[in-house]
């Protein structure tokens, strides 16, 4: 009975292990009468190419371990941005979905149809070459803001220049801990006798200003530098100073969020409506405001709906910033399955470290997801 | 009688399948790329997306340029028919993957040769075909008129994958400038983000920058700058492991360019079989056996001059004719000149 039950799942691993045998003896041999050799050592090699962008310090004359932290960093980036934009975006276009105002609700059903059913490259380049064609040069932008430049070779905008910023930080890390225990005793508090503390002005307080003391006491000091234009020739500028915010970046994120949102939207309604018309009306009739009956009815149990799916479009989104590579966004895709492997002719060994990596974001926003939405699932008790 | 019938038969037998192992092995042992090739009946040819001079498909898919053209001479060579090629359009991040993973067997694809490329990736260049250098493009009005006039804080397109983001980058820090590269993966979005404006320059090899020129809206508001900054020869590539075929695409390349030099085209081809000098005599397959060492017929040189033409015929046609590059600089006969000096046929 035993061996029945083992024995063909021990010939599928056998399969299994098998076909890869003969896929790396294969690839092996090719190699091996090619010439080519297999290895990492490449990784501490020069890479001595530029980067249009880069979260931290890097020039050519560092490694490719440094290039394939450049590009995984960026990938990170667009990918933090999109998925925080699209979520708020997302969860608006969805509530809109289902507003009771003709205009509103038409509006959103157009917006989702449209952008979820054109192909994410094609969004990518039309924002991107839409956007450039459409940008004026650097000398002829107007200001926004008071102090931000947007032009075609990009978004300029004031740079914080800080003084202490280790101080400033630390105190933020104090903050945030001080909140997450206050509001475990305001909870416990209530739960005891009932008192009710305005938790979130407080918190807000906390927050706003602990970090501001430390500019009167601590030495911190934020200042900051501008933008300024400077010209490269007769009809050629640029700026110079503050932060510059390349176009790839700003066309990606825009493609990227209002494609994703759509979807989104989509899970958010399903999880509204997903609600028995009973709940709002049970919960009214205990006396609760319709604002709680959102924050404490509604949405605790349609957040168990929304979550599983969204789950899926923030895997989606990640994976999909590999587009990136089409308008120069200088991602993981970019600079490391891009120039980094051509430059070092190592195909196999970069793609297999590309692939990791993806898979490895991909699980780790798994995780975190699957925590919170055991963390928001019904608790028996 | 009817012994010796049977004896000879027999005799006639052995000798046959001795001859039939030979010349197998010999065709076997010569070449696994040549024997494919001959088996499918077309040459597998990677080439750009589109450079005009060089690999370019019209509106109705017929591939022309001076690359596609040492393709379909290997082709005339191989399978007697110039036409018999079929063309991969790879980008520069995908031609030498496709190349050692056996998608196609040449790759003559406007490649610089170096020798990393040439040592370590498993592969082998075979010649060159263009004597190229890196060049900058810049907008007419800008008033620029050499790379001196550069300044910090510069940007720059060009495509990745290329040894154009390495020479950049040291042109650039010898000059201690700083500048910004926009790096794409395709050409097309290259020519259109600088058109567009995202770059102060592009730049990229100076024969593509004169093709691209042709694609931009308006041409005319760009020129190309006098400095070259590095130097490219360009050439066709074959896989590391196969030295009858890397022969057969290095010879066939020769061949158009030593019947330039002896002033064989694709017109004078055939009656240049009763020429007195032995040495056009060899290159049109009427003395010598130049064939057999790659497994081919005698006629092999012939038919690539007559079906493709030689390195200027070509040159003219592709490059000269469509207004890309007129002068032929470098890439003419040592003889007038140039660099294009190739060891003899003989």
């Amino acid at each position: 009975m035993k061996t029945k039950k083992i024995l063909p799942q021990l010939l599928t691993l056998l399969f299994i292990v098998l076909i890869f045998g003969f896929f790396t003896m294969n690839a092996q041999e090719n190699m091996d009468t090619r010439g080519i050799e297999f290895g990492f050592s490449f990784l501490k090699q020069e890479a001595s190419f530029d980067i249009q962008f880069s979260l931290i310090d890097y020039d050519g004359s560092m490694s490719y371990a440094r290039a394939y932290l450049v590009g995984l960093l960026n990938t990170l980036l667009v990918s933090f941005i999109g998925i925080i934009l699209c979520t708020i975006l997302g969860a608006l276009v969805g509530i809109a979905r289902l507003s009771p105002n003709y205009l509103i609700r038409k509006t959103a059903t157009f917006y989702i149809e449209f952008f979820r059913n054109i192909p994410l490259l094609l969004q990518i380049f039309f924002w991107y070459f839409a956007a450039l064609r459409a940008l004026p040069m650097p000398e002829d932008a107007p200001l926004l803001l008071g102090s931000s430049f947007l032009t075609i070779k990009g978004l300029y905008t004031p740079a914080p220049v800080w003084n202490n910023l280790d101080i400033f930080m630390i105190t933020l890390i104090i903050a945030l801990i001080l909140i997450f225990f206050f509001n475990k005793y305001a909870k416990k508090k209530q739960e005891e006798d009932g008192t009710q503390y305005p938790k979130f002005f407080i918190s807000l307080a906390i927050f706003v200003l602990l970090p501001a003391t430390t500019f009167l006491i601590g030495g911190v000091d934020l200042s900051f530098s501008f933008p300024v234009l400077k010209q490269l020739a007769l009809t050629a500028f640029t700026f110079e100073g503050g932060m510059g915010i390349p176009p790839e970046l700003i066309a990606l994120t825009l493609a990227l969020t209002l494609y994703t949102a759509t979807f989104i939207a989509e899970n958010v309604r399903a999880g509204i409506q997903g609600i028995g018309k009973g709940q709002k009306e049970a919960a009214a009739s205990i006396g609760l405001t319709p604002s709680q009956v959102l924050k404490l009815v509604i949405m605790p149990q349609a957040l168990r709906i929304i979550i599983p799916p969204t789950t899926n479009q923030y895997l989606n989104l990640t994976k999909n910033s590999s587009l990136a590579a089409a308008i120069a966004y200088p991602d993981l895709v970019l600079v490391f399955a891009g120039t980094a492997m051509m430059q070092t002719g190592r195909a196999i060994e970069i793609v297999a470290i590309t692939m990791a990596t993806y898979l490895t974001i991909s699980l780790a926003i798994s995780a975190l997801m699957n925590w919170y939405n055991k963390r928001i699932a019904i608790q028996e008790k | 009688m009817f012994k010796y019938l049977k004896q000879l038969t027999s005799m006639v037998a052995v000798f046959a399948v001795l001859f039939a192992f030979t010349t197998e092995t010999m065709a076997a042992k010569k070449s696994k790329t040549l024997k494919n090739t001959q088996k499918k009946g077309f040459v597998r040819c990677g080439v750009s997306q589109g450079l005009p001079g060089f690999s370019n498909a019209d509106a109705s898919g017929n591939w022309t340029g001076v690359d596609v053209d040492v393709c379909r001479a290997v082709a005339a060579a191989v399978l007697g028919d110039a036409n018999k090629v079929k063309f991969t359009p790879l980008s520069a991040k995908e031609r030498f993957t496709a190349l050692t993973s056996g998608e196609i067997d040449i790759l003559s694809r406007n490649t610089t040769w170096t020798l990393s490329r040439d040592a370590d990736i498993g592969l082998t260049f075979v010649g060159i075909n263009f004597y190229d250098g890196q060049g900058f493009m810049v907008r007419k009005d800008s008033g620029i008129t050499s790379t001196s006039q550069f300044k910090n804080g510069i940007s720059a397109c060009t495509n990745i994958g290329t040894t154009t983001e390495l020479n950049m980058r040291d042109f650039f820090n010898s000059k201690g400038i700083s500048y910004t590269p926009v790096a794409f993966e395709k050409a097309d979005e290259v020519v259109a983000a600088y058109d567009a404006g995202r770059c102060d320059t592009y730049t990229t090899d100076k024969s593509g920058l004169a093709a691209q020129r042709t694609k931009m809206a308006n041409p005319d508001d760009h020129i190309v700058l006098p400095e070259t900054i590095s130097k490219e020869p360009l050439g066709p590539v074959v896989r590391q492991g196969d030295a009858v075929w890397e022969d057969i695409v290095r010879w066939s390349l020769n061949t158009m360019i030593e019947a330039e030099e002896y002033g064989i085209t694709s017109s004078n081809a055939d009656s240049m079989k009763t020429s007195k000098n032995p040495q056009i005599k060899r290159l049109v397959g009427a003395e010598g056996e130049m064939g057999a060492a790659f497994g081919l017929d005698n006629e092999w040189n012939l038919r690539i001059i007559k079906q493709v033409g030689n390195y200027g015929e070509s040159y003219k046609r592709n490059i000269a004719d469509t207004g890309i590059l007129p002068d032929r600089g470098p890439n003419q006969l040592w003889t007038k000149g140039g660099l294009l000096y190739v060891p003899p046929s003989r």
